[in-house]
């Protein structure tokens, strides 16, 4: 199974944000890889343990990105890729182009990407390089899974102390119904990519939908083989497992794994391992690829917050000073 | 300025949890009619499977200055998948030829709004938390950098559509417009395309009442909490303040809390108008992701945690002490009448 990693360098979280002359200073500044694209790169990492294959790190950044690529390598990725982006345009637009791009020359089984980049944080780039793509994608994954497509995934696995009530089962039509205390919820079946005939058989609508989608909004390339992905991902309203036909890309949340420090013999590996450093004008983009949509007027960084009152007392007295100044000085729970 | 003359016609995707409108769903319709201003149009796209709950908030939304509220029901929208959503505002697009395009900078916008952008090749400013009008009548954009680390502001540049995502809790909702302004509700027609992804399953959070991202009170815990039992105090009181009870870093990693509840550079930025932090010593990471909070309680039994350089209000004392006296507290003053 072939993989990319979609990756950016990014300042620690320890860093203070400093602005000399209207950008951010970066004078000593320790740069990381994104965390989120750690945890990506660590699971792709351990799906070529299982499945074989191999995973290609790419980032779009400036020149010192390519330490991070190289970290990349020592942990084992087995190749990375560097685009220039000095001749890109401070846009989500251009970049997303720019490795949507590299990753279509790559026709990978499976994207992997960070959440969200700590930097930015718009979360943007990676979902449209899906879209670029026609790929389908599931978001902030906790747990990620790869089954051939005839393999049917048990329902879900989270359990014990988890904070989550029991689960649902597939197949059925969507209504709820409390039994002892556990919320049961049916779960439409959406199919679609991989001829699962334990669903499509059950539900005409989907088996329609099935067919359709054979036609129609198919990727860019096919995977290797019949592979879907079983992704366990974090949303607002509980833990959702969704399956995905590959080729598909995944963002990656926190708590998916544990990412592995580069052993010293990796690094030593990763000096010998190919980098390759790419212009955008060797890339095919078009004019309106490299068309700005946005752009920075200012950079500012926020007041600083002055420390306010500490309480004194014994602890009766500073809980009903608190809730008093809480009302009268900062105006919260008023009458209004 | 081609920005200022530009009449925009904008399209607001009204997100819902449960059949319910979200607060920033309104949030985004008047931040839509802010950039419409009086010569624009201003559409909302309210989509999701058949629920009685649907007509109030089409109703809602057209109150509120929707010019036309598209509604969208469809058995593929039931759930959130985001390919059948992308589709129907795309659909929404399609009938509506939208320059400007609102969604809330929630986890269900956050996946469809780059996906949309991409598609219409539209520029994407993302958590947006306040837009101005300069005399020149731009409309620029400010957006926290390194999770409030530092702030940027952004324009987009003339020749594409705006998607626009808005973090929740930061703008003011559109206000109600006079009866006969009210907007219109109708149909949608709409296909869902094939689906590739399937949702298995869910599993739903237990009690889950106030999400993190919107909640005006957020009790959070640190290492100080020692257990997750010792939570117990934590959710007490944000129960009684209708809150939502968050954590540091070092709270997740230690295993006492899920790191859905991680606020900081990695995990959750938070915007409440209060935030109480029990037992977290402020480390930089975790500051980033809740400093632009409206007031700020610090409780820590260090008196030096560099916690208490940011908090409105410092109480230096052990937490399982003075936790459970406040939520006593604030119970007894939310018990009398208001006057």
């Amino acid at each position: 199974m072939n993989m990319v990693v979609l990756l950016k360098q990014t300042f620690d979280t320890e860093e203070k944000i400093e602005l000399v002359n209207g950008s951010v200073a970066e004078d000593h500044v320790k740069f990381i890889i994104n965390p989120y694209d750690e945890y990506a790169l660590e699971e792709a990492l351990r799906l070529r343990e299982k499945h074989g294959g191999s995973v290609t790190v790419v980032s779009c950044g400036p020149d010192r990105a390519g330490e991070a690529l190289r970290t990349a390598l020592a942990m084992g990725a087995d190749e990375a890729v560097l685009v220039a982006d000095n001749d890109l345009p401070d846009d989500g637009l251009a970049i997303a182009a720019a490795l949507a791009e590299i990753v279509k020359s790559i026709a990978p089984d499976l994207v992997l990407a960070g959440l969200f980049a700590i930097d930015r944080g718009a979360g943007s780039i990676a979902l449209q390089v899906a879209e670029r793509l026609h790929l389908p994608h599931a978001s902030a994954a906790l747990k990620l899974d790869i089954r051939e497509c005839d393999e049917l995934p048990e329902a879900n696995t989270s359990g014990g102390n988890s904070p989550y009530t029991t689960i649902l089962e597939a197949n059925a039509s969507v209504n709820s119904s409390p039994a002892n205390g556990v919320v049961k919820e049916g779960v439409a079946e959406k199919m679609g990519g991989c001829s699962d005939h334990h669903h499509l058989d059950e539900n005409p609508r989907a088996k329609e939908a099935g067919k359709r989608s054979m036609k129609a909004a198919l990727p860019d390339w096919e995977a290797a083989s019949e592979l879907i992905a079983s992704v366990e991902r974090e949303t607002e309203w509980g833990i959702e497992t969704v399956l995905l036909p590959l080729p598909a890309l995944i963002t990656a949340q926190q708590g998916l794994n544990e990412p592995r420090y580069p052993s010293l013999p990796g690094i030593m590996k990763a000096k010998r391992k190919s980098l390759r450093h790419l212009t955008v004008n060797e890339l095919h983009l078009t004019a309106d690829d490299l068309t700005p949509r946005s752009e920075r007027l200012a950079l500012l960084t926020p007041p600083p917050r002055a420390a306010g009152k500490k309480l004194t007392g014994t602890p009766e007295e500073q809980t009903i000073a608190l809730v008093e100044l809480l009302c009268s000085e900062a105006k919260l729970f008023g009458a209004d | 300025m081609l920005n200022s003359t530009q009449n925009h016609t904008a399209l607001v995707f009204a997100e819902c949890s449960d059949g319910k409108l979200r607060r920033v769903a309104l949030e985004a319709l008047g931040i839509a009619r802010r950039l419409a201003q009086d010569g624009g149009a201003v559409h909302a796209v309210l989509a999701g499977g058949e629920s009685a709950a649907r007509s109030a908030a089409a109703a809602e939304l057209a109150a509120r200055g929707a010019g036309v509220v598209h509604v969208i029901d469809d058995p593929a929208l039931a759930l959130f998948a985001p390919e059948a959503y992308a589709a129907a505002i795309g659909a929404a697009a399609a009938a509506v030829g939208p320059s400007v395009i609102v969604l809330g900078h929630t986890a269900v916008g956050r996946e469809l709004a780059p996906r949309v952008a991409a598609a219409l090749r539209a520029g994407h400013i993302a958590d947006v938390t306040a837009v101005e009008t300069t005399d020149g009548g731009d409309a620029v954009f400010t957006r926290p950098l390194y999770a409030g680390k530092a702030f940027e502001r952004r324009r987009f540049l003339p020749g594409s559509p705006w998607v626009i995502t808005v973090r929740p809790n930061n703008l003011p909702i559109a206000d109600l417009v006079p009866e006969d302004r009210k907007g219109i509700i109708a149909a949608l027609p709409f296909t869902a395309p094939p689906l590739r992804a399937t949702i298995r399953s869910i599993a739903r959070k237990v009690g889950g009442g106030v999400d993190l991202s919107e909640a005006d009170v957020i009790v959070a815990g640190g290492r100080g909490v020692r257990s997750a039992a010792g939570f117990a105090p934590l959710e007490a009181l944000a129960s009684t303040l209708g809150g939502a009870v968050g954590a540091s870093r070092g709270a997740c990693d230690a295993g006492y809390c899920d790191y859905s509840l991680q606020i900081g550079q990695t995990g959750k930025t938070v915007t409440p108008k209060l935030y109480i932090a029990c037992g977290i010593s402020g480390a930089i990471q975790h500051l980033a992701g809740m400093s632009q909070s409206r007031v700020i309680v610090a409780i820590n039994k260090d008196p030096e945690a560099p916690i208490f350089s940011v908090a409105d209000y410092g109480i230096v004392g052990d937490l399982f002490e003075i936790v459970p006296l406040l939520t006593k507290r604030f119970q007894h003053f939310l018990a009398q009448p208001g006057d």
